[in-house]
């Protein structure tokens, strides 16, 4: 099978799962098919040469984040009362806004990549996306030179390396935060 | 590749997350439609990381790390209103109605 044809069965796969995740009146079956379309986003980011997101999408999207909702889920012991899904009027709404928002997205991916080439005025004769932005190229080969994880650490420890820092004081708030509020009494 | 159609897919994943926050009253599966359209955001950064570089790569790992923290926190909060309304439905959450 050509990398087409498997693209397009997990994006189908994570279109599908994504779709049951909202119409299902049971919360534990979202999550759950919330988690199948995170492993199909993880099987296209292989596909999209990033291996590294790849597998912490796994670990922590698809194990931390997702098991943290089932564990609440199950603790409030949820979804035993009625259906949760709104009326008609909310469901017209949703339809409309729905596809006015998928028309915006469409025409917005429309003017990639090559307009965006266009637009910076650096399109090449050629045409290919990759000819007119040198950082893309860059970052094809850097990964054949350094590793996966190498080619992400370097700009991630060097340029991005207050904000990653930032981050783990972000992470240790949220720790500290969840617990106070989580705490019937201090 | 795969650009063009990556982008698509991940117009979809978001108009179905916004779908699913208009359509659901329960607040967790609110919270993981919220999840559903921070991924599809995730897959546009690493569809153009292909030709824009790895930066996108880089801002996808702290979209993923804000992530978790607003899962944690957000999830501590439904825990709390749980405890004084006994419930986690939207429509019996009305605290600043008038």
């Amino acid at each position: 099978m050509s990398a087409e044809t498997v693209f397009y069965l997990l994006a189908g796969a994570a279109l599908v799962s994504a779709l049951l995740c909202i119409g299902q009146r049971n919360p534990v079956a979202s999550a759950l098919w919330l988690v199948s379309t995170m492993f199909a986003l993880a099987a296209i980011y292989v596909l999209l040469n990033a291996q590294f997101i790849a597998a912490i999408q796994v670990l922590v999207y698809a194990g931390a984040v997702m098991v943290l909702f089932l564990f609440v889920i199950m603790l409030l012991h949820v979804g035993r009362e009625a259906t949760d899904i709104r009326g008609p009027g909310w469901r017209i709404a949703a339809v409309v806004i729905g596809v006015l928002l998928l028309g915006e997205l469409y025409l917005l991916s429309r003017v990639t990549p090559g307009g965006l080439a266009v637009l910076s005025g650096s399109a090449g004769a050629a045409g290919s996306p990759l000819e007119a932005f040198p950082a893309g190229r860059a970052g094809q080969l850097a990964p054949a030179a350094e590793g996966v994880v190498g080619a992400i650490a370097r700009p991630l420890f060097q340029t991005y390396l207050v904000p990653f820092e930032i981050t783990s004081i972000l992470l240790l708030a949220a720790a500290v935060g969840a617990v106070v509020l989580a705490k019937r009494k201090l | 590749m795969l650009l063009g159609p990556a982008l698509l897919v991940s117009a979809a994943l978001f108009t179905i997350g916004v779908a699913g926050v208009l359509l659901r009253r329960n607040a967790i599966v609110l919270f993981m439609c919220i999840e559903l359209m921070l991924n599809a955001v995730n897959l546009t950064f690493v569809a153009l990381s292909q030709v824009l570089g790895l930066t996108g790569q880089v801002i996808v790992f702290f979209v993923m790390t804000v992530a978790a923290a607003e899962a944690a926190v957000g999830l501590a909060i439904i825990l709390a209103i749980f405890r004084h309304t006994r419930s986690v439905d939207l429509k019996n959450i009305t605290l600043l109605k008038g």
